[in-house]
């Protein structure tokens, strides 16, 4: 399997994960290691003064991954740059995930400061992953402000409703420029697998293994799924066709004389 | 000295403190990030950074998210 070049980040694995909405620590490392990711997601937020510390993050080696701290809780462009530099100097780490949501109902992005934060971070020296709607032409427009990698939602953040516009997905992969990663919406493995059948480079997801009864064993899955995808992918499969094409030999079938 | 620390209003210190010498009282380390009236501060100036009466700081960790 090819590995996963985000500027001058080479990836060994294609599944992207997130810290968020785990029940236990323990449950975090151990879906953190079952998913064999190399990518881990964090928010920025303020510290609790009164009991100050690293949260939630015991058991994990974080020297041990990639960085990628969100923008989350930016309405604009402008906070969303202040988040990354906090987060670049709390992390030492220059990966950014573009996030300024628009609606709070759907938490889909703000295009106009999402292209807006996009080429403010990539002109800061960010290596810059921007998550997006599946709108095919916002994907563009994030890629001509210098993102690294699209990140389009499959459906809305922590739906699990899977691929739920094949087609712009199908569009955005055929258009882009930079890698595809499918963010959000991904509810089971088999949207997982999908999004890299279809030619998706990699794919981000957290609420479909925290949330999992089993996080761990969902972790191994997505893993599997996100590896499954991708063979298939770069082997080629056959095109489908509305009408059978047999298997077996239809000459030289024995009958009774 | 008092401060407007992540927007709740703290006395803390005395004069001459520097923004390492906040963290410390904080009990912070580790992966966090802080800001002086609106200006990040980088890790190796924390220990010459002055704070001074009224100063707005604002002190950010990673946390669980997607």
């Amino acid at each position: 399997m090819s590995v996963l070049q985000i500027g001058e980040k080479t990836l060994q694995s294609r599944l992207l994960l997130g810290t968020g909405k785990y029940r236990t620590p323990e449950e975090q490392v151990e879906a953190v290691e079952a998913s064999g990711t190399g990518v881990l997601t964090f928010a920025v937020r303020r510290i609790p003064l009164d009991n100050a510390r690293e949260e939630t993050f015991q058991g994990l080696d974080l020297a041990r991954y990639e960085m990628l701290p969100n923008t989350a809780g930016a309405d604009t462009a402008e906070e969303a740059l202040r988040t990354a530099r906090l987060a670049r100097e709390a992390g030492l780490c220059d990966m950014i995930k573009v996030e300024v949501i628009g609606c709070s109902e759907t938490l889909l992005p703000d295009p106009v400061e999402t292209i807006k934060a996009t080429r403010m971070l990539v002109e800061d020296g960010f290596t810059v992953l921007t998550y997006t709607s599946d709108d095919v032409v916002l994907a563009k427009r994030v890629q001509e402000a210098g993102c690294h990698a699209v990140m389009p939602a499959a459906a809305p953040i922590g739906s699990g409703l899977g691929i739920v516009n094949p087609y712009n997905l199908k569009q955005i992969i055929a258009q882009a420029q930079v890698p595809v990663i499918v963010d959000a919406g991904i509810g089971t493995p088999s949207h997982a697998a999908q999004a890299m059948e279809m030619g998706a480079d990699g794919v981000l997801l957290n609420s479909a293994v925290a949330g999992a009864g089993d996080p761990e064993k969902m972790a191994e899955a997505m893993k599997a799924a996100v590896t499954a995808g991708r063979l298939a992918f770069e082997s080629g499969p056959i095109p489908p066709r509305d009408t059978a094409f047999a298997s077996s030999p239809q000459t030289g079938v024995s009958r009774p004389s | 000295m008092t401060l407007t620390i992540n927007g709740e209003e703290r006395t803390i210190g005395g004069e001459g403190m520097s923004a390492a010498d906040l963290a410390a009282h904080l009990g912070l380390e580790g992966r966090i990030a802080m800001e002086r009236n609106g200006m990040i501060l980088k890790r190796d100036e924390w220990e010459n950074e002055t704070l001074e009466q009224g100063d707005t700081i604002e002190i950010v960790q990673f946390v669980g998210g997607g």
